[in-house]
């Protein structure tokens, strides 16, 4: 069933993911800035909209650095793929297995 | 840090009014993921893919052009797939992790955050995939609808600000553009990564997934 269709949509792939690098890379590459967190500016613009307002609440756990929390941001994205990674290989393993089991109708 | 609203960084009522908004979509989304794993659990693979697809999405804090970073949210995904309310579990899920392990959003905050990223994304994502399904451009449907539910995420994230927020000069009109300066801008190229992303899996899904697509009736408006 590798018809010229199915091979089409694999070549769109690529160009998706380079589509997705050259996105990430340009800013980083053609503007200065200094790539701290939207969050972190949204904080800092409360603060001078409204200087008397407190936080009354405080984060439950917290994390001793920025290299624990790159962790666990990195974590949260490898347990991520590693599922992704599991359901796409299994769904194009029991596809694989169909076709070699009864060929295509001609 | 990224993009949700901090942990306590919204007064009281208004974090408690976000907790009562998004609580009966929450429950709706409850009943609908009970409702499939019921009758299709040949699904339930799939629906861990939508939910890793956000973890993902969400953990990955990209550059932009304002100079900052933000990360995308991935709901767009599980919206076009299962509807916009399972992705209000799955979107909420992914919140109350990083609130509990990553001091990343908030307990407090988490209402108003589901509200952006678990409930209006994923409606947005529903609304546009069903309008531009029927041109018969499936990928570009898929496109449009993932990008625009991660850009309204953040276009909603700055409203709840702003009406929070009010500025002493000009109101909630002031504080929205500043808000949506830089909540919304950083996050127009992360929309098009996310829509980019988005039609790649839903690329796999079409040559591997083929029956879970017959299953959610997707699959007869294929392009």
């Amino acid at each position: 069933m590798s018809t010229r269709s199915d091979r089409n949509p694999h070549r769109h792939n690529w160009l998706l993911v380079a589509g997705v690098v050259a996105l990430a890379l340009f800013p980083v590459l053609f503007i200065r800035g200094e790539y701290g967190g939207a969050d972190g500016q949204g904080t800092e613009a409360i603060e001078k909209l409204q200087p008397s307002y407190k936080p009354w609440f405080e984060p439950v756990v917290e994390l001793p650095s920025g290299e624990i929390e790159s962790l666990m941001f990195a974590t949260q994205a490898a347990l991520g793929a590693g599922v992704i990674g599991f359901v796409i290989g299994l769904y194009r393993g029991r596809t694989l297995a169909e076709e070699r089991k009864e060929p295509p109708a001609p | 840090m990224a993009m949700h609203i901090a942990e306590g960084f919204l007064p009281f009522p208004w974090a408690a009014f976000w907790w009562l908004v998004s609580l009966p979509f929450l429950l709706v989304g409850l009943r609908s993921l009970a409702r499939i794993t019921r009758e299709h659990p040949e699904l339930k693979l799939l629906l861990a893919l939508a939910g890793a697809f956000t973890f993902v999405l969400s953990a990955l804090k990209i550059p932009s052009v304002t100079g900052s970073c933000s990360h995308p949210t991935g709901t767009g995904l599980g919206a076009i797939l299962f509807g916009p309310s399972v992705m209000t579990v799955l979107g909420g899920i992914v919140l109350l992790f990083q609130a509990l392990l990553l001091a990343h959003g908030g307990l407090t905050t988490l209402g108003a955050n589901m509200v952006s990223m678990a409930v209006v994304g994923p409606l947005v994502a529903w609304w546009i995939f069903g309008a531009l399904l029927p041109t018969g451009r499936t990928r570009l449907a898929v496109f449009a609808a993932a990008a625009l539910a991660d850009l309204a995420t953040y276009v909603v994230t700055a409203a709840q600000l702003a009406l929070a927020f009010p500025a002493a000069n000009g109101g909630f009109g002031a504080s929205l553009a500043k808000f949506g300066a830089i909540y919304a801008v950083t996050q127009v190229p992360l929309a098009i990564t996310e829509g980019l992303l988005t039609v790649l899996v839903w690329n796999w899904l079409q040559a591997y997934g083929k029956p879970e697509l017959k299953t959610l009736q997707l699959i007869q408006q294929e392009s």
